[in-house]
């Protein structure tokens, strides 16, 4: 039976056990005179019975679908005669691949070794006997724990704390998920890293002021063996990202005050949703927006000063990008300034403070550590924005601090070194897995400096 | 002497005159504007007549008119949702705060309008200091919730002018002694009742004529209010206090005069004594006695 049959199955035969196990624990009940003499209620029996008929089949199920494969394969594999025997790991796939045609019929027999058709239909053979056997062990398994928990419905017998125990697991399990998640990716970031390391030494990566990652594909290729410094492409990031936070924190923060503070309860409900709003705009459109409105605007606004600057800049990505995260900023803050009690701001009016000075020195310092959060998501958010910087602020990496140049960012040249075509396992490509992984400590290190500020300098209510 | 005697609330006064015998008073009939007693008093801290508050279509306070006299302490107790808060709260114009809250009537301390449009409130609030029901310290050190006053109104040109005001406002409240070695610690970490008095030391520091309390002891342990108890007796030589409470022991125990309210109306002034021991109004008799509350 298929895989896919299999788990409906399962899941049905679940449902049985628990109408079973309900039903005898309130048969079990009756001559004693009613549910309240046993020592967990009927519900706690039956998703006992259904727990026990339904986790121990589905984990064999999926160890036997994990190791099926290979198990089949390295049997094929070692049936197949010395001289046809692969050496190494691309000549096994090439015959296993070639064995699988096989035996599904995408290759004439004809045209193969006499072995390898034998192989083939072994592989056939081992296909069907693993789908037997898995099918009968999953079901037999399934029925065994029904079966247990059946016999275990007693009046004496707790069932409740069993129950509560497995959904505690479940729910950790559950929890564990986001962050095996992360480890994960740390994980295969890091190898892809060290990897990269290998070809192109650390220091220059870390100290390197010029980036330019192409390098020769072929030998008589002419041009660049590449340079991976990563300095310009952080101090561009920098850039942007400060322009855009010069934006988005005082324009959310006092939109934040206004909202939460000055605004009438109407003007405050249109106006809220209308700031979030701008959340919700696709990054790209932010882009066209920068790229085609904004550039040229400051590209000629420049040249009536009299300065120079280029058609794309880090300005024009910056302000775009802080208009993008202003509601980070304004939405959280506000909704943590009006969680500051009332009687605290009760408390400075009564003394004479006025609207501005009770928000200075008693709502604002309370709501320090929430307003320091949205200004970290925003500044992650700049930090990660992509879109709108591959279209407005241009690709060229420039090690500068002037904000009318076109600068490049280390998101966008994640993306342009592993679009396309490439390979890889060239340090081209490799290179994105650092940047990544350095983008990675560096908003770490950030968040955790942030986090280490709040602490010292919030004032606690409560 | 006000008497209103209507049908429905005769029967009433006969069943209670019959089941013991009390002395002569005014019917539980209420009169809108009207309140027995002494409500009046010569050159008045306060002169509030024909005061209503609204709250959107709601009155709330029905055309009250009361005098509070210089350096008194005035109580005032009623059933919940009597009003006597909402009309506490006019007197610094706390209400403000409230959108749909509209006050009519007039309102003066001394000479000076409360409810004149051109009104400066932060003039008015530094005159009229408030302790809150639930102590409200900022989560600040207890240093700087004394000084946050007198800093705001720059009334301290000299961090040693500032230093004083402090200490003075803190040994006024009876803290001192408690707090003087730890002033940088959090106000927030204080006992209910420590925290409370700190509360009534910060109003005191910016030098308020007028003390309002709303409900100061409701959340005090008995020692903890004892303790401010004895506080307002001292305060009520330099300030004049208007305090709301619930307990009518208390209010016994710190005020002067004291004011019964009933479902917006002002029922009952008379001296303290007085009321606690023969109301004139058969309303403010079966408040005092349980009867309701």
């Amino acid at each position: 039976m298929q895989t896919a049959n299999l788990l409906p199955l399962v899941l049905v035969m679940t449902a049985v056990a628990y109408g079973l196990a309900y039903m005898r624990s309130r048969s079990v009940a009756e001559p004693l005179g009613g549910i309240r003499h046993l020592k967990s209620l009927p519900f706690y029996y039956a998703a006992r019975a259904a727990l026990w008929c339904s986790l121990p089949a589905l984990a064999v199920l999926a160890a036997w679908v994990g190791f099926e494969g290979r198990v089949i394969q390295s049997l094929v594999v070692s049936s197949l005669p010395a001289h046809l025997a692969p050496d190494n790991a691309g000549e096994a796939s090439l015959v296993l691949s070639q064995i699988s045609n096989l035996s599904a019929g995408k290759l004439d027999a004809a045209r193969v070794p006499a072995e390898i058709v034998g192989a083939a239909e072994l592989l056939g053979q081992l296909r069907a006997q693993s789908q037997q056997f898995k099918s009968i062990l999953v079901v037999l398994i399934a029925v065994l724990g029904a079966t247990f928990a059946w016999t275990r419905v007693q009046p004496r017998i707790n069932a409740r704390e069993n129950v509560e125990r497995t959904l505690r697991w479940l729910f950790f399990s559950c929890a564990a998920v986001a962050i095996l998640t992360t480890v994960g990716i740390v994980f295969s970031v890091i190898f892809e890293t060290l990897r990269f390391f290998g070809r192109v030494p650390v220091t220059e990566f870390l100290f390197g002021s010029s980036w330019s990652p192409q390098t020769a594909l072929r030998v008589d290729q002419v041009g660049s063996d590449g340079a991976f410094g990563m300095i310009p492409l952080f101090t561009g990031t920098l850039l942007i990202s400060a322009i855009a936070m010069l934006v988005a924190v005082p324009t959310g923060l006092l939109s934040a005050v206004y909202l939460s503070e000055y605004a009438s309860r109407p003007v405050r409900n249109v106006l809220k949703p209308m700031l979030e709003m701008l959340a919700g705009v696709p990054t790209v459109v932010y882009g066209f927006f920068a790229a085609l409105t904004v550039a040229p605007f400051i590209r000629d606004l420049a040249e009536a000063l009299g300065l120079q600057a280029s058609s794309q800049s880090a300005l024009a990505a910056g302000l775009v990008m802080g208009i993008m995260i202003i509601p980070f900023v304004s939405s959280l803050s506000d909704d943590v300034i009006n969680a500051v009690p009332k009687s605290l701001r009760d408390g400075s009016l009564a003394l004479g403070a006025t609207q501005s000075e009770t928000m200075q020195k008693v709502l604002f310092p309370a709501a320090l550590p929430g307003i320091m959060g949205g200004i970290l998501l925003a500044a992650s958010r700049a930090i990660g924005e992509t879109m709108i910087v591959v279209m407005a602020a241009g690709l060229a990496a420039h090690l500068t601090a002037n904000p009318l140049n076109s600068v490049t960012t280390v998101t966008v040249q994640i993306v342009t070194l592993l679009t396309g075509d490439q390979e890889f396992d060239s340090a081209k490509t490799l290179a994105a897995f650092a940047l990544g992984m350095m983008l990675f400590l560096v908003t770490l290190t950030f968040n955790m400096v942030a986090l280490k500020i709040v602490r010292k300098y919030r004032e606690q209510y409560e | 002497m006000n008497t209103t005697v209507t049908a429905g609330t005769a029967g009433v006064s006969e069943r209670q005159t019959a089941t013991a015998p009390q002395p002569a008073r005014e019917d539980t009939a209420v009169r809108e504007g009207v309140t027995v007693g002494m409500p009046f008093a010569d050159d008045p801290k306060f002169r509030l007549r024909n005061v209503e508050v609204f709250y959107g279509v709601d009155r709330a306070i029905k055309n009250i008119s009361l005098d509070i006299a210089r350096n008194e302490v005035i109580a005032f107790i009623g059933p919940s949702g009597c009003g006597k808060s909402t009309f506490l709260r006019c007197l610094n114009r706390m209400n403000d705060s409230i959108d749909i809250c509209r006050v009519k009537g007039s309102l003066q301390l001394d000479d000076l309008d409360l409810y004149d449009p051109k009104r400066d409130v932060v003039e008015l609030r530094a005159r009229v200091g408030m302790v809150f029901q639930k102590p409200n310290p900022f989560p600040k050190s207890i240093y700087d919730n004394v000084a946050y006053g007198p800093r705001i109104h720059g009334l301290a040109n000299r961090k040693s002018d500032l230093d004083d005001i402090v200490e003075n406002s803190l040994r006024k409240a009876g803290l001192w002694n408690e707090v003087k070695d730890r002033l940088d610690a959090v106000a927030t970490g204080m006992s209910g009742g420590q925290q409370q008095r700190l509360c009534i030391a910060r109003a005191i520091a910016v030098s308020p004529e007028v003390v309002l309390m709303d409900e100061p002891c409701s959340a005090l342990d008995p020692i903890a209010t004892a303790r401010v108890e004895e506080l307002i007796a001292e305060l009520s030589e330099s300030y004049t206090i208007v305090i709301v409470t619930h307990s009518m022991q208390q209010a016994a125990r710190v005020s002067h005069r004291t004011a019964y309210f009933h479902l917006g109306h002002l029922v009952e002034v008379n001296q303290t004594d007085k009321v606690f021991t023969a109301p004139e109004h058969s309303l403010t008799e079966s408040y005092i006695t349980g009867r309701f509350g």
